[in-house]
């Protein structure tokens, strides 16, 4: 009850303030998949029908070298959209200190956003100088092992309860003539370290690595597991076996031939669009069933200064976005079907399935940044290409890799 | 020559004016009004780009640019990055090839097209088409049809062929010539026509002088034809090479630079580290490299087509 | 004067008595003719292979791309991928398919096209023909700009087209796709009339015609092959530019390919391969219209008989 009341609420005060006239709002993001456009649309379904404003999409594929140019070409030229999705951390700073976007810090400090962001890190990549510039929209983490029910079955063993388990298993699964690990050609590859690293290194590393940048760490006992783990997975995969989506590895999964693979939570949009019901067809294991904390970031929105005699209207729902987006209601519909976690537990999340479960009770002990959430994108990059490499020439040594990546992670601001 | 005429043409209708300063303002005035639209993309894009670029390579520009100068601390991190290495390896190999290939079998196709044949229209342009379609999607065509399992080598394999191999995409060695085919399959079309074009703008007295000398036609092409095209010819050269140097779609859609980093391009890396990864300091050194490069190969040419003296091409 | 029918695929008739140009006519069925086709079929073969497996795909249904061969013909045809890709694909949260951005791209490729060509044949027949001080100088220094890579470009052109006025409109995307499309074009125009007779230009001088006149009446009707090539290629390139038309033309005047893009790159999901490979053949139908119909323009002889003319 007390939740419709604040609904309601928030309802009525926007109405108040916007009700003269409806105005159009760009909003700009890369969510063009069905699963998260569909997600998108909860967004500007609350958006429009509590202010009564016009959400104009203009959705553009491919955040990095897709939306990202235009989107900044577009904030520099003078032509800014009402609100754009964007990287958050370094990238933004530059735009921030050029007076391009707007500041948010009145509007948090209205809803107290500190009350109900449920890790005041995921704020973080936000603030600058004090002041807060983006808020965080979905928390989305990189820490689960998919295992596959059907695999499993075949070889007559019970789905392994952690990695160690599951390493354990791959032997079994290679007589079977089943992959022990499935993966996609290009990126997918340079989220696993991050996962390798909460889940056998611990909380401990994952700070160390990525909030205080130590190449002593990389270069510690902890991560050689780490890099051990990278060697061990790269033995069992070759090019012939790889696919070219990460959605392909999802269907392998539920064919069951692919046992198993470490991808992000949005596996599970593809997983359950292609029909599968977490426990039955498929397990998760968050952080390899073995750390109690999810390392993990989060998609954020940004506002744009608009240019000088833009209608205050436009402005008055650039503001009512901003509120909306962290809104309960939002928050619930929202990430419901994207498979992300809400940004506030104080939404009714009986709905989610057994995975999220999973991840919400982890959730309380603390979440810990994510490399893509820490580093910068250019560090992020480096890493990726290391890991490609890496993956693909046995030439460059378990040393190689720890040396090289304890470099970049040194160099990286 | 032309000058000449210019001049008699000019000191007919513009009696009595002060000649130094019609020389300079007025004697040609269209020509320079029309001309104004080239020189100012010179000076203020290219030229000014180029320096912009330059320059922001010394720096540490991250999204934006800014004056954090650095010296050579991006070059230096660009030579110790295998990636780029690797990059600038392929692009070599890669170019040459392609450049070679685009020629040869672009003349060869044109030469065919010029025989009078029938469905002149039709053959063009299906040789053409794959031109004027996306990368985007005709590259994963090409992926499934070099994919081992799903294509060529499969289907044959099925088919009784066991020993049938071509997997030349998932091979290190061997990515960089399945992109090579699909590089030609694209873009060989648009060189036939241009040289088709070439071929076309032949004087018609040169073939009968030819046919009445008793010239085969074969040697009238490669001895008579083939340098009176040399317009044409560097139009193409200079057209396919800044395609190599651009390389960027293709590689993307076919191999996204694997497996590993075996078919990385240079292109792709200064894309990349400019709008994905941020750094636009270390994007715009890459970018000074390949600048650097394509200056140490144009400069001779722009010597031999403009050293010397008043010579037209 | 000319010898056109055989271009426009006629058959190797020749009506006058005029002497053809090229090799010696020849027969429908001799060996050399035969050879030649077959050559030319096989190139045909490579070159419409993969087009025939994007044809296939698109008449497809889902199940029977995922498991069936790639080379097969579909097993029930169907059109549905054609009529989503066109009207009801999803492109974010519109679900309109490509069709909305059709007019958009047809706005930005018609005046780019025209003005970036006109421009370029202009810079070519000054260069060739009115040569001024340092006029060769601009020209290598144009050349070099072809070689770079344009993207490496877009931040300065952002700051001029916003410090000009006109960042965010057409005029902004016209322009730059003249600036990048200078290079290459003026190189070819300047080539091809650099091998043109100089004896019709000069002729022209001496009777007193101007800049202008001699570019419309001489130069122009005797380039038609090249005018078709310049064509071309700004056709081509301008249509599937996504980049320089998502920036700066403007939300309003978002190209069909931003809508492309986001039907064919979306991150997540199975991608749905025949409404992908329908949407790209779509996409691409404008330029290969072009290609076809220009053919009729792309005539051997014109120079010619426009020098004994």
């Amino acid at each position: 009850m007390k939740k419709f009341a604040v609904v309601a609420a928030l309802a009525t005060a926007f109405m108040g303030s916007t009700a003269v006239k409806a105005v159009d709002l760009e909003v700009t993001h890369w969510w063009t998949s069905a699963g998260e456009a569909a997600a998108v649309a909860e967004f500007a379904r609350v958006f429009e029908e509590q202010t009564g404003n016009h959400w104009v999409d203009s959705a553009l594929s491919g955040s990095g070298t897709g939306a990202n140019p235009v989107i900044i070409s577009r904030i520099i030229g003078g032509d800014p959209m009402g609100a754009t999705q964007m990287n958050t951390g370094r990238d933004a700073e530059e735009l921030i200190q050029a007076g391009l976007m707007r500041d948010l810090t009145d509007i948090a400090n209205e809803m107290k956003i500190e009350d109900f962001y449920v890790d005041k890190s995921l704020l973080e990549p936000c603030t600058y100088e004090g002041k807060i510039y983006c808020f965080p929209v979905n928390i989305h983490s990189w820490d689960w092992l998919w295992l596959s029910t059907k695999a499993y079955e075949k070889i007559g063993e019970p789905v392994p309860k952690d990695w160690n388990e599951y390493v354990a298993s791959w032997p079994k699964l290679k007589e079977a003539g089943i992959l022990p690990f499935g993966l996609a050609t290009g990126w997918p590859i340079s989220g696993v370290p991050g996962v390798l690293m909460s889940g056998l290194g611990g909380s401990d590393l994952v700070l160390a690595i990525n909030r205080d940048k130590s190449g002593d760490a990389v270069r510690g006992p902890e991560f050689r597991k780490v890099a051990e783990a990278m060697d061990a997975l790269r033995k069992e995969i070759s090019p012939d076996m790889m696919v070219p989506s990460f959605g392909d590895v999802g269907n392998q999964i539920l064919a069951g031939e692919a046992a198993g693979n470490i991808h992000g939570d949005w596996l599970q949009g593809d997983l359950q669009v292609a029909g599968g019901v977490p426990g039955k067809d498929y397990e998760c294991l968050p952080a390899l069933g073995l750390g109690d904390q999810l390392t993990g970031g989060g998609d954020a929105f940004y506002f744009p200064v608009l240019p000088e005699g833009t209608d205050p209207a436009v402005i008055q729902a650039q503001t009512d976005l901003a509120k909306l987006l962290i809104s309960p209601e939002a928050q619930l519909a929202f990430n419901l079907k994207k498979g992300s976690m809400p940004i506030r537990l104080d939404v009714d999340l009986s709905k989610a399935n057994a995975c999220m479960q999973k991840a919400i009770k982890l959730l309380g002990n603390g979440l810990l940044p994510s490399g893509d959430f820490a580093l910068s994108s250019d560090t992020q990059q480096q890493l990726q290409d290391l890991n490609i490499e890496f993956l693909d020439d046995d030439s460059i040594t378990v040393d190689d890799y720890v040396a090289r990546y304890a470099e970049i992670i040194e160099q990286a601001d | 020559m032309a000058d000449t005429a210019v001049q008699t043409a000019e000191r007919t209708r513009a009696p009595g004016a002060s000649r130094v300063l019609y020389n300079t303002f007025i004697r040609n005035l269209s020509a320079k009004i029309a001309a104004a639209p080239m020189v100012l993309t010179v000076l203020v894009v290219f030229i000014g780009c180029t320096i912009w670029t330059v320059y922001y390579s010394f720096t540490a520009s991250r999204l934006l640019p800014n004056n954090k100068l650095v010296g050579f601390d991006q070059y230096e991190r660009l030579f110790a990055t295998a990636r780029w290495n690797v990059s600038v390896t392929n692009l070599i190999i890669y170019g040459s090839l392609s450049l070679v290939f685009t020629l040869t079998i672009g003349f060869v196709l044109a030469v065919l097209m010029d025989q009078k044949i029938r469905f002149e229209s039709a053959f063009r342009t299906i040789m053409l088409y794959p031109f004027a379609l996306s990368f985007i999607v005709t590259g994963l065509v090409w992926q499934w049809i070099m994919n081992p399992t799903l294509g060529l080598q499969g289907t044959l394999r099925n088919m009784g062929w066991s020993s049938f191999t071509f997997d030349w995409l998932n091979n290190p060695k061997m990515v960089l010539y399945a992109i090579l085919i699909a590089g030609l399959w694209q873009g060989v079309g648009f060189t036939m026509v241009l040289l088709l074009a070439g071929l076309r703008s032949v004087d018609e007295e040169i073939w009968k002088a030819a046919r009445i000398d008793g010239i085969p036609t074969w040697r009238t092409y490669i001895s008579i034809v083939l340098p009176m095209m040399r317009g044409v010819l560097v139009t193409s050269v200079v057209l396919i090479g800044s395609g190599i140097v651009r390389l960027y779609d293709l590689v993307v859609a076919l191999t996204d630079g694997g497996p590993g980093i075996s078919s990385e391009v240079p292109a792709k890396y200064v894309y990349q580290y400019m709008f994905s990864g941020g750094n636009l300091g270390q994007a715009l050194a890459a970018s000074t490299m390949m600048l650097v490069t394509v200056l140490i190969i144009v400069i001779p040419w722009a010597y031999l087509e403009f050293g010397g003296k008043g010579r037209r091409s | 004067m000319s010898q056109t029918t055989t271009m426009t695929g006629s058959g190797p008739v020749t009506r006058s008595g005029v002497e053809p140009s090229g090799p010696r006519p020849k027969p429908f069925f001799t060996p050399p003719r035969i050879i030649l086709y077959t050559v030319l079929v096989f190139a045909c073969i490579y070159f419409l292979f993969p087009l025939y497996v994007m044809i296939v795909t698109s008449f497809k249904t889902m199940p029977e791309i995922r498991f069936g061969n790639i080379f097969a013909l579909p097993a029930q045809w169907t059109g549905e991928a054609w009529i989503k890709a066109w009207t009801s694909a999803c492109t974010g949260l519109t679900c309109q398919g490509l069709s909305p951005g059709f007019w958009n791209s047809v706005k930005i490729t018609v005046p780019s096209t025209i003005v970036s060509i006109f421009i370029a044949a202009v810079n070519g027949y000054a260069l060739v023909n009115w040569r001024f001080k340092g006029s060769e100088l601009f020209f290598a220094v144009l050349i070099f700009g072809s070689f770079i890579p344009y993207q490496v470009f877009l931040y300065p052109l952002v700051v001029i087209t916003r410090e000009l006025g006109i960042f965010g409109s057409l005029w902004a995307v016209i322009l730059v796709h003249t600036i990048f499309g200078m290079p290459i074009l003026t190189l070819l125009f300047r080539n091809y009339f650099a091998s043109l007779p100089q004896e019709l230009f000069k002729a022209a001088r001496v009777d007193g015609a101007g800049f202008w006149r001699i570019f419309f009446e001489i130069m122009l009707p005797m380039s038609l092959p090249i005018f078709v090539v310049a064509l071309i290629l700004q056709i081509t390139g301008i249509w599937n530019d996504f980049l320089f038309g998502a920036v700066f033309a403007g939300t309003q005047n978002y190209p069909m390919t931003v809508q492309l893009n986001n039907i064919v790159n979306s991150a997540q999901g199975t991608p749905e391969y025949h409404v992908n490979m329908a949407a790209t053949i779509l996409t691409g139908l404008v330029p290969l219209i072009v290609y076809f119909v220009s053919g009729k323009l792309f005539v051997r002889g014109v120079a010619a008989g426009a020098v004994k003319g």
